[in-house]
């Protein structure tokens, strides 16, 4: 279990305010929309902001996100090859 | 001949309830700014949907599900939203990120929050509804040009069995406390019910949602047949206000012996209420006075706290206490007249009676 | 048959100039009014904008108010276009008592308080524009300075608040409760609204291109327009330039910012307008559409149209490149350039189009095209899946 896994669960509870989630209910594997988390379009703009902010990734164009925000697995992986901080 | 519009459903959110009012236990507040009572917006709301809502949304929502509900309408045929000052809270927290952060690594939630309609939009989008829906906001008369919309609508459009009506306006933290700087609220130690014996300038503030279910069906659940509504501006005398008063009331079939209750929309500063107490020994001294913002505070759309008040006192035949100005009494009241106004100079009449 | 509801007058304040006469000149030399911020100041002066060039200083002096500072921007910008459309229908200042005023605006002084809302606190000096950030103060700027005194009222329903006071005002009208009523928008740039739809990403750092298949985006605008609205009775001795002869207002009840696919609330609020006009859709000569040049927008406005139209589209352009998106004030400022479409028989050039939507293939026209032009039909969409839809006429 890797601390960035879990600093991105808290964060995104934090940021989008899923206070009634605790970090150990969200699976790494969980898809984070559709079903899942169950989030939707506004959240993942939040995500991007989430991203430059505390990673120094800046997405470019919005429909990156589609491919980054899959799980946290997929996150956690897409930050740990391009973070600038 | 045009139809008549009836109030069958009711829901309200404000710093009082239907008990506290009606069993003569108002709530007491020491403070000029105070939180509506909130319920448990989790019964009406899904939890991914209530995360990131404001209280004015939380409240409009649930007002007007509440409102449907007890008029036993699934879904409306339109909604109609009225919001003096909107969803202030968004607003005040992208204001206060983007001069903070100085226009850098912005998110959008609360910028798109703080869009005026964001009530009316989320109430359609919580009950699918896809039909006519607006937002006015016109200071203290936006729950009334909402409901003048609604009239309209109406009579429009035989077709139309139901519209959805209704006001809201929240406190936030920093706005409304700039109430503090320009003099709209009152300052030193305060008890809401002692809004009226102060004698000072200012008032006191607080929050709420209103809204109604408006239809031309007339059942047994009908609170209260919706004669009129007006809006109009001057600054003038109360003398030339009375003649509005008396010719609203004339286009109306009624004159003032006709009316049972004068709802007042004084709100406790020494200046502006001068008008409803010339109102007061004058055209009205021999109606029944009441009123209602020492109870639920002063905002823009608090006269939907009165129509909410006025439909209960119109049902159950009985007038708390609590409102009473004067000691005139109604046994059976059946029209009642609501006046408002503020130093902005928008007036409203809202006359209801007894179905 | 429905005659629609007379328009005796009408003004207009745009990036495209002030008055009816200078955006119409921009109009037909498709010459477009973006440029970057100069008078807004904000951080982001790469990104395209429609602005005024005119400064709050000038506008307040060309209205004779330099003395007074209380005005917020938008307030000024309605002045100046109510100003236009009162004189041009010829109003008296006694007939201003009666007249009604319904003014849409989405941010009102919101650039009062994003100056002053950090200094409010610590110092007295700009109080008077605490109320101002609430739409209803900037309506009543604009009633007070022309002394408007008949219903007044504000609507906000971000985008398409404009166009749905249009609406309001030719139902009052016809349901007998207004004679005249002033009705339109109003709106200004603020770095509330840039920054908002900038984290929105839905702003484009080049010239908008509405209806492209490379579409990526939208440049916000400030402008005002009104139109002087009058019953029958006093408009029959007056010069009538246009009417309006339907309108329908829907929710797309899809999502709080994008407008579903199908555009469902489009789609209704097109055909409620049409069903009010009582004319078929085959006759519309033009569609002045929303065409905000976002993806989603135009990708849903066409599926709409489409919608309506199995067979043959009518030409349609968005205008949007020539003044960006001015908000509250969008709808009205396209009811003017409907009227002028009507008026001069011209189709106004969808700028900066080169590649058709890979989904709907919709074609607009792109150069200044002279027809018959008989009946428009507008369309403005906002935020909370709010959807209205105009149908202006000649008036025969």
């Amino acid at each position: 279990m890797s601390d960035l896994r879990t600093e991105l669960k808290q964060s995104i509870i934090e940021q989008l305010n899923l206070e009634e989630l605790s970090i150990e209910e969200i699976d790494n594997d969980d898809s984070l929309f559709g079903d899942g988390l169950g989030l939707d379009s506004i959240d993942a703009l939040e995500l991007i902001v989430l991203l430059e902010k505390d990673y120094g990734i800046k997405l470019t164009d919005p429909n990156q996100g589609k491919e980054i925000f899959i799980s946290i697995n997929k996150m956690a992986e897409y930050i740990e090859s391009h973070r600038t901080k | 001949m045009s139809r008549a519009i009836y109030i069958t459903g009711i829901g309200a959110i404000s710093a009082q309830t239907e008990e506290s009012i009606f069993s003569e236990k108002p709530v007491i507040y020491n403070s000029n700014i105070f939180q509506a009572i909130s319920p448990n917006f989790k019964e009406y709301i899904p939890a991914m949907a209530l995360r990131r809502m404001s209280k004015a949304i939380k409240m409009g929502l649930t007002a007007g599900k509440i409102a449907l509900q007890d008029a036993n309408v699934e879904l409306p045929a339109a909604i109609i939203t009225g919001t003096g000052e909107g969803c202030k809270q968004d607003t005040e927290k992208f204001l206060e990120s983007m001069l903070a952060q100085e226009e850098e690594l912005l998110t959008p939630t609360s910028f798109i929050q703080s869009t005026h309609n964001t009530v009316g939009g989320q109430i359609a989008l919580n009950l699918k509804c896809t039909g006519y829906n607006l937002t006015y906001s016109q200071e203290n008369a936006s729950l009334e040009s909402a409901l003048i919309d609604a009239i309209l609508l109406l009579k429009e459009k035989l077709s139309m069995n139901s519209v959805l009506v209704g006001g809201v306006d929240e406190i936030s933290k920093k706005i409304t406390s700039f109430g503090n700087l320009n003099g709209f609220l009152k300052q030193g130690k305060i008890d809401n019910l002692g809004l009226f014996s102060q004698r000072s300038r200012g008032t006191i503030t607080s929050e709420g949602a209103f809204f109604f279910n408006l239809t031309t069906e007339y059942n047994e659940n009908c609170y209260a047949k919706i004669k009129a509504v007006s809006n109009f501006n001057t600054d003038s005398s109360s003398v030339e206000i009375s003649e509005k008063i008396i010719d609203f009331l004339s286009r109306n079939g009624l004159k003032l012996k006709d009316l049972d209750i004068f709802f007042l929309g004084k709100n406790g500063d020494l200046e502006q209420d001068k008008i409803y107490e010339e109102l007061q020994i004058s055209i009205f001294a021999e109606s029944c006075q009441l009123a209602y913002k020492h109870l639920a505070g002063d905002f823009n759309t608090v006269s939907g706290f009165a129509i909410w008040l006025s439909c209960l006192i119109l049902k159950k035949q009985e007038i708390p206490a609590i409102l009473k100005l004067n000691t005139v009494s109604s046994t059976k009241p059946k029209n009642i007249l609501i006046y408002n106004f503020s130093s902005n100079s928008n007036h409203s009449l809202i006359l209801l009676q007894k179905p | 048959m429905n005659k629609g509801v007379a328009v005796t007058g009408m003004g207009i304040i745009s990036a495209l100039g002030n008055g009816v006469e200078a955006n119409f000149k921009a109009l037909i030399d498709a010459r477009d009014g973006i440029s970057f911020p100069e008078i807004l100041i904000t951080k982001h002066t790469h990104l395209p904008v429609g602005e005024v060039k005119i400064s709050n200083f000038n506008l307040e002096k060309n209205l004779l108010i330099a003395n007074d500072h209380s005005y917020t921007r938008a307030a000024l910008l309605g002045i100046a276009a109510v100003k236009e459309a009162m004189k041009s229908s010829g109003l008296s200042e006694k007939e201003l008592l009666s007249t009604g005023f319904i003014s849409g605006s989405s941010v009102g002084g919101m650039d009062a308080t994003e100056k002053y809302y950090l200094e409010y606190e610590s110092s007295k000096s700009h109080h008077q524009f605490i109320p101002a950030q609430h739409p209803g103060f900037t309506t009543k700027k604009i009633s007070d300075y022309h002394n408007i005194k008949g219903f007044t009222t504000t609507i906000s329903t971000a985008c398409s608040s404009g166009a749905n006071a249009i609406m309001l005002g030719a139902r009052l009208i016809k349901a007998g409760e207004l004679d005249r009523v002033i009705v339109g928008g109003t709106d200004c740039l603020t770095k509330f609204t840039l920054n908002g739809f900038n984290s929105l990403k839905i702003l484009s750092e080049e010239k908008c291109k509405a209806f492209d298949d490379s579409r990526n985006g939208l440049n916000l605008g400030e402008g005002a327009a009104y139109l002087v609205l009058e019953a029958e009775h006093l408009a029959k001795d007056k010069k009538i330039i246009g009417r309006v002869l339907g309108y329908g207002n829907a929710n797309d009840a899809y999502h709080q910012t994008a407008s579903s696919e199908t555009g469902e609330g489009a789609y209704r609020a097109m055909k409620d307008a049409l069903e009010v006009a009582g004319i078929a859709v085959e006759k519309i000569d033009y569609i002045n559409a929303h065409g905000t040049a976002t993806r989603n927008n135009d990708l849903s406005e066409s599926n709409a149209i489409k919608q309506i139209y199995s067979s043959k589209i009518p030409d349609l352009s968005s205008t949007k490149a020539f003044t960006g998106h001015t908000l509250a004030a969008a709808g009205a400022l396209e009811a003017v350039f409907s009227i002028l479409s009507l008026q001069k028989n011209l189709i106004f050039p969808n700028l900066n189009f080169f590649n058709p939507m890979q989904e709907s293939g919709l074609l607009p026209i792109t150069e200044l095209k002279h027809k018959s032009v008989n009946y428009v039909l507008s369309n403005s969409f906002g935020f909370g899946g709010n959807c209205t839809s105009l149908i202006f006429s000649k008036n025969e």
